[in-house]
This record gives C-alpha cells, sequence and structure tokens, in this order.
C-alpha cells in the first residue's frame, strides 16, 4: 500500500508541476515582465499544495488506521487481553501472523475472526487513505490551476514554504539535542533520587567520593555500598589522560600548522596535509590496539630501564596515543586559521623589518588564537569523550593518582563497562552509566562555554 | 584646501631648485624585475631626491606598485620574483647580499593601500617596530617614541585617551594615519606609501595628505597613487610609469603642463588608464 501511495504521490506532484507551469507559461504574451511569478514558482506552488496535504494524510492516516483495526481485532477477546500489555502483545503477534498467512497450527475461532476483521478494516482504511489522498491531491491541482493569474504571487507563497521547511529541519536537530539531554537527565535523576533503587549514593556521595566500585553494590551484603559510586577517580583519569594528550598534540599539532602554512613549500603542503588528516581518519580502535599491544610494552620497557615500576596499561599510553589521535583536529584547524589571517599583516609587519619568526609569534599567532583556541577546545572535548583508546589502553581500575605511570580508568570507560552486556534497569548500577553521561556531558559543556567566551573576547576585526 | 596648494605652489619651487643640487637619496639603475618568465619592470632608472615626495603615477599594472616594493625588498616575500639591476639609499646598494633585509626595511617604512594595523592595541601598533629593532631602553623611551609617532601621524589628540583600545576598532582614516605612525616610530629615512588614500573617503584623504606634506620636511617619501590630482597635490616630483617602463620623471608641475612624451600626455588627459 505505501509503495502504491508514493508512486501515486509523485505522479500526482509531477502532473500538478507541469500542468500549472504549462498555465502559467501561456499567460506570457510577449515578455515574462507582466506576470508576477515565473512559470517555474507557479509550478512548485501547485507541486507543494499537492505534496503536503498527501504527506498529512498519510501521516496521519496509517498510524490511526493500525490503532482502529487493532482495537477492532482485540474486541473479539476479552477485557483482560486488552489491558495486560503482555498478553495484548502476543494476541496481536498471532492476529498479524494469521492475517499474513504464517500462522502455525490451529487458530482458534476468536483468533480467526479477529483476523479477518483486521485484515478487512486494514483493507478498507487503505483504500480510505488512498481515495483521500488522491481526492485531495485532485482538488488541490483544481484550485492551484485557478490561481495561476498574471498578479498570483506563486513565488513567495512558495518561498515561504521552502523557510518552513529549513525551520523543520533545524527544529529537528535542536529538539533531538534537547530530547537526549532530557533523557539523560530522567535516568540521572532517577539515580539520586527513585526511592525503590537500592544501594543509590547521594549527590554528594557521587561527586565528591573517592572510591569507585560499582560491582560491589551488585550484593548488599558485600562491600560498603556507600562508597561505592564515589567520582572523583574517574574525574582525574579522564583529566589526566586528556591532559597528557594535549601536551603531545598541542606542540605537535600547532608547531606542525605554523610549518605547513608559513615555511613548507606548496610542493610539500600539497602532500603532507592530506597525509596527516589521514591520521584524523584512523579508527580509534585500532589506534586503541596500537596503544595496547605497542606504545605500552614499550613504555614499560623503557620505564624498566630507568628502574620505573610502570603498570602494563598506563595513563601514559592511552594520553599518548590519544594525543596522536587529536594531532590533526589541532594541526588542520590551526593551520586554517592561519591561513586565513590576511597577507595585508604579515606585509605589515615585514615591512616594519620584522623577521619572519617575529612575524609570525608577534602579528600571526595573536591574529590567529580565537581559531587557535577554539580547535584546542575541540581537540579536548574529542578527547575527553573518547572510549576506544582508554578501553585498551588505560585499563578499568579507578586508582585516584595522578601518576601517569599507574593504570586508570575514565568516565567514558566506565560507561561502556557499565552498559555491556545484560542490563537491567531498576539497578543503580546500570543507572549510573546516564549519571556519569550527564557529568560528562556538563564537563565538555564547560568546556565549549570557556573556548566560546575566549573566541569572543579574544576575536580580532581585520579585514 | 587652498593652503595646501599654495604650500605646495612654493614647495615645487624649492624641490626644483634642490632637485638638481643635492645628492639623490635612493638612486635606481636599470632595474628589472621578473615574475617567473614575466618581466614587469624594464630597465627603471630614477634618482629620489631627499625631503620631498615623489610620486609614481600610471595605468593599473604599470609596475609602479612593483617597483616601490624593490625599495623596501618586499618583492623577496614573492618566491617567483626576481629583480636584477641596481638601487641605492645614500649610495648603498640595497641589493647586497651582506646587507641585512631586515636592518634595511628599518630605514625604509612603508605604508600600504589598504590600512592594516595588527590586531594589537593602539600604542603596541606603534611600539612594536621600535621594540623589535630595539630603539628603547625604558618604558617612558616608548611612551615617549609612541606620542611623537603619533603627534607626527596627527593621531596623538584623538587617542591619547585611548592608546589600549583596539588599533583595528578605529575609522579607516584613523587606522591609515595609525599605519604612518607605525612607520615613523622607527625614524626611517624613507618611507613608501602604496596608494595610502584608495581605500578612504574624501576628507580622510585630506588629512593623510595634509600629514604627507607635513612629514616631507624630515622624511624621504615616495608615493604610488592613481589619483592624478593627489600626485599633483602632494608631490615635487612625478614619475610615469607604462607598460612596465618609466616613461618620463621629472617636476610635478612640468610634467602636468609640459609633458614631453606622447604617453604621457595621453594619460594625464585621460586618453587611457
Amino acid at each position: 500500500m505505501s509503495g502504491y501511495y508514493f508512486v501515486t504521490m509523485a505522479v500526482l506532484v509531477l502532473i500538478a508541476f507541469l500542468v500549472s507551469r504549462a498555465q502559467a507559461g501561456r499567460l506570457i504574451k510577449g515578455g515574462v515582465g507582466q506576470l508576477h511569478s515565473l512559470p517555474n514558482y507557479h509550478g512548485l506552488f501547485a507541486a507543494s499544495a499537492v505534496f503536503v496535504p498527501m504527506l498529512l494524510i498519510y501521516v496521519v492516516g496509517v498510524p490511526l488506521l493500525e490503532k482502529f483495526a487493532q482495537a477492532q481485532a482485540l474486541s473479539f477477546f476479552g477485557a483482560e487481553t486488552a489491558s495486560d500489555a503482555l498478553h495484548r502483545g502476543a494476541t496481536l503477534r498471532d492476529i498479524h501472523n494469521l492475517v499474513a498467512g504464517q500462522y502455525s497450527g490451529t487458530p482458534s475461532d476468536s483468533l480467526v475472526e479477529a483476523a479477518r476483521s483486521m485484515k478487512s478494516t486494514l483493507w478498507w482504511g487503505n483504500a480510505l487513505i488512498f481515495g483521500g489522498g488522491v481526492l485531495a491531491a485532485l482538488v488541490a491541482i483544481g484550485l492551484s490551476l485557478g490561481r495561476v493569474s498574471v498578479a498570483f504571487r506563486a513565488r513567495n507563497h512558495f518561498e515561504r514554504l521552502v523557510v518552513l521547511v529549513l525551520m523543520l529541519c533545524a527544529a529537528v536537530a535542536v529538539l533531538t539535542t534537547i530530547g537526549i539531554v532530557f533523557s539523560v537527565l530522567y535516568e540521572t535523576i532517577r539515580f539520586f533520587f527513585d526511592p525503590s533503587l537500592k544501594g543509590r549514593p547521594t549527590v554528594t556521595e557521587f561527586l565528591f567520593g573517592t572510591e569507585w566500585n560499582p560491582q560491589a553494590a551488585m550484593r548488599a551484603d558485600q562491600g560498603d555500598i556507600k562508597t561505592a559510586y564515589g567520582f572523583i577517580p574517574l574525574l582525574t583519569g579522564t583529566l589526566l589522560i586528556t591532559l597528557i594528550a594535549i601536551l603531545v598534540a598541542g606542540p605537535l599539532g600547532l608547531f606542525s600548522a605554523v610549518y605547513l602554512s608559513e615555511y613548507a613549500t606548496a610542493r610539500f603542503r600539497a602532500w603532507a596535509k592530506p597525509i596527516l588528516e589521514i591520521l584524523a581518519g584512523i579508527p580509534t580502535v585500532v589506534l586503541g590496539f596500537f596503544a595496547a599491544l605497542t606504545v605500552a610494552p614499550l613504555i614499560r620497557g623503557w620505564g624498566a630501564y630507568f628502574g620505573l615500576d610502570v603498570a602494563s596499561e598506563s595513563a601514559l599510553a592511552a594520553g599518548l596515543v590519544m594525543g596522536m589521535m587529536i594531532i590533526p583536529f589541532i594541526s588542520s584547524l590551526s593551520d586554517d586559521v592561519i591561513n586565513a589571517v590576511p597577507q595585508s599583516l604579515r606585509d605589515g609587519a615585514y615591512a616594519m623589518g620584522a623577521t619572519k619568526s617575529e612575524t609570525i609569534k608577534q602579528v600571526v599567532l595573536p591574529a590567529a588564537l580565537p581559531g587557535i583556541v577554539s580547535a584546542f577546545m575541540l581537540a579536548i572535548s574529542r578527547a575527553i569523550g573518547e572510549t576506544m583508546i582508554v578501553v585498551m589502553a588505560a585499563g578499568l581500575a579507578a586508582n585516584l593518582t595522578f601518576n601517569p605511570l599507574e593504570a586508570v580508568t575514565t568516565i567514558t570507560v566506565q560507561i561502556k563497562t557499565i552498559l555491556v552486556g545484560d542490563q537491567e534497569f531498576d539497578s543503580a548500577k546500570t543507572l549510573a552509566a546516564f549519571a556519569l553521561g550527564f557529568v560528562l556531558f556538563f564537563v565538555t559543556l564547560v568546556f565549549n562555554i570557556i573556548a566560546l567566551t575566549i573566541v569572543r573576547r579574544y576575536r580580532e576585526e581585520y579585514d | 584646501m587652498h593652503t595646501l596648494v599654495d604650500k605646495h605652489a612654493d614647495a615645487v619651487v624649492h624641490a626644483n631648485l634642490a632637485a638638481g643640487l643635492s645628492t639623490p637619496k635612493v638612486s635606481a639603475k636599470d632595474v628589472n624585475v621578473y615574475y617567473g618568465e614575466k618581466r614587469a619592470l624594464m630597465d627603471v632608472s630614477v634618482d629620489i631626491p631627499d625631503r620631498g615626495v615623489m610620486s609614481f603615477i600610471g595605468p593599473s599594472g604599470c609596475g609602479k606598485s612593483t617597483f616601490l616594493r624593490c625599495i623596501n625588498r618586499m618583492n623577496d616575500t614573492i618566491p617567483i620574483c626576481r629583480v636584477t639591476g641596481k638601487i641605492t639609499i645614500d649610495n648603498q646598494d640595497i641589493y647586497d647580499p651582506k646587507l641585512d633585509v631586515v636592518q634595511l626595511r628599518a630605514r625604509v617604512g612603508m605604508v600600504f593601500q589598504k590600512p592594516n594595523p595588527f590586531p594589537k592595541s593602539i600604542y603596541e601598533n606603534v611600539a612594536y617596530g621600535p621594540r623589535i629593532h630595539g630603539l628603547s631602553h625604558s618604558k617612558a623611551d616608548l611612551d615617549e617614541i609612541v606620542q611623537s609617532s603619533l603627534e607626527k601621524a596627527g593621531l596623538w589628540k584623538e587617542v591619547k585617551d585611548r592608546l589600549n583600545e583596539s588599533g583595528t576598532g578605529m575609522s579607516g582614516g584613523q587606522q591609515q594615519r595609525l599605519c604612518i605612525a607605525r612607520a615613523i616610530a622607527v625614524n626611517p629615512e624613507v618611507i613608501l606609501m602604496d596608494e595610502p588614500c584608495s581605500a578612504l573617503d574624501p576628507i580622510a584623504t585630506a588629512r593623510i595628505e595634509e600629514l604627507i606634506d607635513e612629514l616631507r620636511k624630515n622624511f624621504c617619501i615616495i608615493i604610488v597613487t592613481h589619483s592624478m590630482q593627489q600626485a599633483a597635490r602632494v608631490s615635487q616630483r612625478t614619475a610615469f610609469f607604462h607598460l612596465g617602463t618609466l616613461v618620463e620623471e621629472g617636476p610635478t608641475t612640468e610634467i602636468f603642463t609640459n609633458p614631453k612624451d606622447k604617453r604621457t600626455q595621453d594619460y594625464i588627459t585621460g586618453r587611457f588608464g
């Protein structure tokens, strides 16, 4: 049914467009000048006049029909079937199977009756939707043909529709974001305040606790639940790894950007920049096992050489590789903003007798600073949210330490650990993932706000 | 404007007298400039006297800006650009490999077509040159240089209470005067101006022209301009460029009232360009 409906719709939309355009075209005598809108706009107006109602009829009609058909079919069973969700679902499945002819075994009489009722309701309903859609389309074609005239402002009407569509697209993006935030927020609130949840911590215990051990909360008789959900070790672990990553990627990324944009020859730049960008395309899971299998043993070996005790999963290994991951973000974006600094500024500095390095340090970099800061902030956000590398290289042990040679764990790793495998959504352990997610979101948000503030404060106008 | 024209008439007389007597500040001999294979400037030879204004005129693409940029070796920043011939300032060859371009540019300041103040405060813009060349030894020194440069550029009264505000927030004319202040802060001997008024309105242009007239007492100024009126107003000598060659050079009054070359005459009477 859907297929036919949409094919019919496409045909009708096309007809409306062509007929209306032809009609408008006939109004042109001598020149387009007399006609307010070009014939194409009359066509587009008619096409949208067909498209919108037909789509609405389908979008509203089909779910309504489904609901109605289900209610009809369920009326052949007792009231208790309709009220019990589990029973109801099973019955509906049976009915659907029978309608589709895939039911195995002998159906009961009421099931057969219900299936027959559903089948006929659906048939009639579909016919109604189809007929209604086509009728609406024909009416729309008729009306819009009637409106084709020299003075009719088809262009303005159509453009208003375009604006509406653009607005809807923007609204979808914004509403999705808001929806995600609220769903995480809802589960977070449940985690902290749902009285039926056993072993939940208070907000203070969560935010300031120094011990993270959610496994202990699985069994009430084991471990101290009060200290199971201390979030501080995860935060320090996350920040430690992010700090190492930025210490690696910051200078490397920025200096390579300066080299590429200011010193490198055009030929070197032409092949070096794409290669650097390939680095951004390496899947983080690949970087993860590179960290775990190559970098971590290497660091451990060097550590042993200097007499240091390095854990086989260390914050340093994870941070180093994560730093490699974010180099392209910093270098590529910084390179772009450095290139965007107008040549006239450089000329001004050179003409003052500044050397190349003085010009870069004192004129180009300050002018590019807002862009560079936002590149760094983007990279930090990526590092904080990165999961696969830390899962593989940093470990699961929630140590509260600033020693980069020890194993630490991060917020994202714990979310992943909690949510992998079978879940029960009435346990504090599972819901802890949402609380972590919310805090992670909050931390990233704070970084973004800082970045935006810095960018706004130091933005320079040069044109 | 009237006083400007009067002053200018006097100045021309002085310049004409002086031109033959004093040794040239800047002297070019057989200068050729190539952009890759293309020859942009052909055998340009000219002498430019000190303490005066020399203007370069000519249609777009005639090579006048290219020649101007040879005098402080700004063409060095263009990789494909090659300069032959000899340019001297005070008899010193500026293309001598032993000469450091940084020191040259401290002696030859430049003001560009579009005002290009650095995205720094007004104070820092002017202090930039003295800082990189180590001209000041104390904060008080630097303050004095900044103040006197801004005064010479006729900007001090307007900005003295907002020296810490960004230089990019001023009007176009003020920005250009800031760029002039920035250029004279290192006390150069020659100031190059590449169409300094082409992005400005007539009032701002008049202020810059007055300023140029003021500055020529202390500097050798070379200005490229598209406006023949401007050349007539501010300069004592004029050189006309066409298709990469220097066609004619002489006292401004001569060039505008009695040009020797047919091409110069056609250009100043508006037949092409």
